[in-house]
């Protein structure tokens, strides 16, 4: 399983540098530059999954553990955001939190049942895990709705003066939580955390020998991806409105799965661009829906045979070779 | 004083017996060696000293304390580092990270810590890069700290491994065969150093099949036979040994 050992490495530390002020301006200029709120509305969904695929490479990419349990985590924080504003009135600011507080908590509880298992058993037993969270979800009916789902969803009310009814409000309010994520990611990385996770990818028998609790070390990632799974699934269901069981779609760990694959597993830039190529593509590809999927496969299997590290990989590797040649 | 005991120790895989009953003391300060032909059991009963694996049966004792139900990341926690005998390390991470993992032990931040960058992340933080710098310059390796462990030399991965056990300054040290796979040149550094870290103060148990190694290091040594200790003492007797003649140069 050649995907799962990813070539990342713990970055150098010292300055960001330039680029992600670079992206973040380019980010803060291109709503204005949109022709209509269709193309907002894509941007804004983006954002979110791209929070959401941020949170799958925790996980993955970090710790190396292939979970599928992601779209599960991604439902749950949906469902809290929707069923305390629609059921009990609780404002999306008070529900935001709450569903990624009920994220984590999920996730420590079911991680440390999960994380007993290794390798392809733990991608099949958190898969298990990803299909009864669905299943839940849409039987429950009396609580959620079943297929029927949730409707009118309240979206995020003013802050102060600034109000989000407008789709644009909603998108730099999504770009915020992203750039919130980015950092947070960015940080944990280059901690000594993120240090003992990159061991516990590469090398759990010597981490454990080194005196790493190799089992806690994978539930806190498990624990911060669902948390993230449950803002992306959060915000999702403020900024939509409505909201049905496919969100917690195993096919939606997937394509998760995909925008971190295109991106580069365990990169720090990798899922959020993989995200804005893959659901951009698919927005394009809209038109032809029945190949889309038979234009994505064959997409999938040209990246891994040529870029197995992904698009970020793969312009590292770019990097350092005409880096090398000019030495 | 004793510093690490194992009172009839065993380990058996199904009807198999590969450490079985052994009783071994360690003293304090000491260099102690193990030896036995392939398959005697040496690597499994490191496994179990170190917790990798569970025991049958049986008791370990370090430092007075019963260490036996521990898991292998607390016997590390408290002063019992190893390496492993294939040199595995963690992929391409650099020298210097290498090193730093294993001094995460030593420190507290948490998540928390991170997110935040704290003031006792970035304190911590320098103690570790300081403790790792100190460590990569006493195993030879000053120079290297930036460069990818996969870049290193066969010999420089063993001195990085080396380095990584030693950097949180464990009490007990178990080296599974630290000479295997250099030449003769390289193992004499090797052995320089390993005698520089047991001057330090830590104590050495190594497994070792270069018999020149061993007599030249240890005062003690132990050879295992089939899982069992057929002979215990110092290279002088051990090289008399009837019983470790039989097991080294055949059977009846």
């Amino acid at each position: 399983m050649a995907l799962l050992h990813p070539t990342a490495h713990t970055p150098r530390s010292g300055g960001p540098g330039l680029v992600p002020w670079a992206v973040l301006v380019a980010a803060l200029i291109l709503p204005l530059g949109l022709p209509n709120d269709y193309y907002l509305e894509i941007l804004t969904q983006a954002y979110v999954f791209a929070i959401s695929a941020c949170g799958l490479n925790v996980i993955l990419g970090l710790a190396g553990q292939l979970s599928l349990a992601h779209s599960g985590f991604f439902g749950i924080g949906a469902y809290a955001v929707a069923l305390l504003a629609t059921k009990a009135g609780v404002s999306f600011w008070l529900g935001l939190p709450a569903g990624i507080a009920l994220c984590a908590l999920s996730g420590y509880v079911i991680g440390s049942i999960c994380l007993r298992s290794k390798g392809h058993y733990f991608a099949i037993f958190t898969m298990a895990v990803g299909i009864i969270i669905h299943l839940v979800i849409q039987k429950w009916e009396s609580l959620t709705h079943g297929h029927i789902g949730v409707i009118g969803i309240p979206g995020p009310d003013p802050v102060g003066p600034i109000s989000f009814d407008s789709t644009i409000a909603r998108s730099y309010l999504a770009l915020f939580f992203l750039a919130l994520t980015a950092v947070a990611i960015t940080r944990l990385v280059r901690s000594p955390v993120g240090r003992t996770l990159m061991a516990v990818r590469e090398n759990d028998m010597l981490a454990e020998a080194v005196g790493v609790d190799v089992m806690a070390a994978k539930r806190t990632a498990f624990t911060i991806s669902a948390a993230l799974a449950g803002l992306a699934g959060g915000l999702f269901a403020g900024f939509i409105g409505f909201l049905g069981p496919e969100s917690a779609n195993v096919e939606m760990t997937f394509n998760m799965l995909l925008y971190v694959m295109v991106g580069g597993i365990g990169s720090l830039s990798g899922p959020i661009a993989g995200t804005f190529i893959v659901y951009g593509l698919s927005q394009v590809l809209a038109v032809v829906q029945q190949c889309q999927m038979v234009i994505f496969g064959l997409a999938l299997v040209v990246l891994i045979r040529f870029m197995p590290a992904g698009l970020a990989g793969a312009l590292r590797s770019l990097v350092r070779s005409r880096v090398a040649r000019a030495q | 004083m004793t510093l690490l005991e194992t009172h009839r120790l065993r380990k058996s895989f199904g009807g198999l017996c590969a450490v079985d009953d052994v009783d071994l003391a360690v003293a304090a300060g000491s260099i102690t060696g193990i030896i036995g032909p392939n398959g005697a059991g040496k690597t499994t009963l490191f496994n179990v000293i170190s917790r990798a694996l569970p025991a049958s049966s049986g008791r370990i004792v370090f430092n007075g304390d019963d260490v036996t139900s521990l898991q292998a990341h607390q016997v590390a926690r408290l002063g019992i580092a190893r390496t492993f005998q294939a040199t595995t390390l963690f992929g391409n991470a650099t020298a210097l990270d290498h090193v730093l993992v294993g001094y995460r032990q030593r420190t507290r931040a948490g998540l928390i810590d991170a997110l935040l960058r704290s003031n006792r992340l970035t304190r911590e933080e320098d103690e570790a890069h300081d403790a790792a710098r100190d460590v990569l310059r006493i195993a030879g390796l000053s120079g290297h700290e930036a460069r990818r462990a996969q870049d290193l030399t066969q010999e420089q991965q063993k001195r990085l491994a080396i380095a990584i056990a030693l950097v949180a300054k464990p009490r007990l040290l178990l080296l599974d065969e630290p000479s295997a796979g250099i030449n003769t040149d390289q193992t004499r550094g090797l052995i320089t150093l390993i005698e520089q870290i047991a001057a330090a103060g830590v104590t050495i148990l190594l497994i070792e099949h270069q018999m020149q190694v061993v007599m030249q290091l240890c005062r003690r040594i132990m050879v295992l036979d089939d899982g069992k200790k057929i002979a215990e003492g110092t290279p002088e007797e051990i090289r008399h040994d009837p019983a470790v003649l039989d097991a080294y140069l055949g059977r009846h």
